[in-house]
């Protein structure tokens, strides 16, 4: 069966403190729609992100290895998290793009993988 | 004959290859075989005379050839086909029973030509994508013809309509009628795509004449279409009723000397009375069904206007109801905009300015006829330095010579 990435989009600034109301509501919200997933049979993998700050670019280039600091776009709107599901095509993955967008309060992509 | 070919592939083109699509589940592989089918009708038909149904006999011609080339690619590489297919529901392409049973094709060429349309307008593509396969698959223009139409390089057109096909692909888009709950918004999205072909026709966003007659003829034949496919849904009648009203207005938007003429100041009596008659009658139809919608609001307040034997005798309240509910269904800037112009009409142009006031200005900044409406209301009310500025950022604005010839002058008058 056909496999989405559904991703999360927001501005690197974003809250990371999981104490505050908002993000506990938003954290039930998508545990619920993980749950939703996963009943249905069409989850495969989640995952949400630390900010994109965290992250390491590192290259390959004739057998050395280099690393830099940052994430590699270096954009105001970074991913967040993700999903990966499966789903019988693309109307059915949209569906669960409102979903996952609904949940977690923020634009979602919906993108298809190869094969 | 050449003159009747092209009309049954006029007539035909769109209907054939909405079959093939099914029946191949890949949209290249359709387009090719329905031209060739085409080409063969061209060879063939000078000689024997056209079939007694000659889109039956087309869509069989291009069955034969695509069964020829599958079984000539399927000994070759299977999986390379495979990898260009469209999801369809029945799907074997190379032992497909639909291959060898398609006389009785007639019964299922409707929904093909419906899923055809919300394929299209899926609201995961563009708007200019979903215009220019509309054109391509439906209408049966070529790239090159739709380029012409949109005034863009045939490449740019192009890789458009090679993008949206990759992108429907990619996705695994399904081809078929959505069901019950997705139904008003995906077939909102086929409506506004057919329109905004038709808009696109009736002022040409960029370029030297104001109308493009084809785009919108070709509009006004989609609207027909699926007015046929779906006699059900209201709306559908409502947009080719908004189409008819607004097209019967068409002889009297340019004067003799190529300007451009507003509505209050056209000649009424070069209006088209007979697409008038059929703008009412469907407005009539739908209004009786009692399940309005944004195009059927839209094609009452053409009605208004095709009924007011001049500007001044404009059931101006009833179109500012209208408008209200216009509003209520489907909140839009552009409604208010004109919910505006209506006000001023009845009550001058000071409450027109107020109402105008109440719109968020920056929803509308990149919107010509909002600082064109907004500068004519201006120069009513006597402010003539805010017109002017307002005028300026309308010229600015517009895109179009014979509107922006229109909004010189119009400044100028000041």
């Amino acid at each position: 069966m056909p496999q989405y990435l559904i991703s999360v989009w927001h501005d690197d600034t974003y809250e990371t403190d999981f104490s505050a109301p908002d993000a506990q509501r938003r954290v039930a919200q998508v545990g619920a729609f993980n749950d939703q997933l996963q009943q249905a049979g069409a989850w495969v993998f989640a995952a949400g992100l630390h900010p994109a700050s965290s992250a390491t670019v590192v290259r390959s280039s004739v057998g050395q290895v280099s690393m830099t600091d940052g994430p590699y776009a270096e954009t105001k709107e970074q991913m967040g998290g993700f999903w990966v599901i499966e789903a019988p095509d693309l109307d059915a993955a949209l569906e669960w793009g409102g979903k996952a967008a609904a949940a977690s309060e923020g634009p979602v992509e919906v993108r298809p993988a190869q094969g | 004959m050449t003159g009747s070919l092209d009309e049954v592939f006029r007539r035909e083109a769109g209907r054939c290859t909405a079959t093939m699509i099914r029946i191949l589940g890949d949209i290249n592989l359709a387009e090719d075989a329905v031209a060739e089918a085409f080409a063969i009708a061209a060879a063939q038909w000078p000689k024997t005379g056209m079939p007694p149904n000659p889109g039956g006999w087309i869509t069989t011609t291009a069955r034969n050839r695509a069964i020829d080339w599958l079984r000539r690619e399927s000994t070759r590489d299977e999986r390379h086909i495979a990898a260009h297919r469209l999801q369809v529901d029945t799907m074997d392409p190379y032992h497909n029973p639909e291959l060898d049973r398609l006389d009785d094709f007639v019964d299922v060429v409707a929904d093909d030509q419906l899923r055809l349309m919300f394929l299209c307008a899926h609201p995961a593509l563009a708007a200019d994508a979903q215009v220019g396969l509309i054109l391509r698959l439906l209408a049966g223009l070529s790239t090159g013809e739709i380029a012409a139409a949109f005034l863009v390089p045939e490449a740019t057109m192009a890789q458009r309509i090679v993008r949206a096909k990759r992108k429907l692909h990619d996705n695994h888009a399904t081809y078929r009628v959505p069901g019950a709950a997705e139904l008003p918004s995906r077939l909102h999205a086929v409506l506004a795509a057919i329109y905004l072909i038709y808009t696109e026709g009736h002022t040409a966003t960029s370029g030297q004449t104001l109308t493009r007659t084809s785009l919108s003829a070709e509009a006004i034949r989609l609207g027909r279409t699926l007015a046929e496919l779906m006699p059900d849904e209201p709306e559908t009648i409502g947009l080719l009723a908004l189409m008819l009203l607004s097209e019967s207005r068409r002889p009297a938007r340019i004067s003799a000397d190529g300007t451009m003429v507003r509505l209050a100041d056209q000649d009424r009596s070069r209006w088209d009375r007979t697409l008038i008659g059929e703008g009412h009658e469907l407005v009539r139809a739908c209004l009786r069904r009692n399940q309005p919608g944004p195009f059927q609001i839209q094609a009452a307040i053409a009605a208004v206007h095709a009924d007011a034997p001049s500007a001044a005798s404009t059931d101006w309240p009833q179109i500012i109801t209208l408008y209200d509910q216009l509003s209520a269904l489907r909140p839009n800037p552009v409604a208010a905009l004109n919910r505006s112009v209506a006000v001023a009409e009845l009550h001058g142009p000071v409450k027109g300015l107020d109402a105008l006031a109440e719109i968020d200005p920056a929803s509308l900044e990149n919107y010509q006829p909002y600082h064109a409406a907004r500068a004519g209301l201006l120069a009513r009310a006597g402010r003539h330095q805010e017109a002017t500025a307002a005028y300026d950022r309308a010229i600015e604005l517009a895109t179009n010579a014979i509107e922006r010839d229109f909004l010189v002058r119009q400044r100028a008058a000041l």
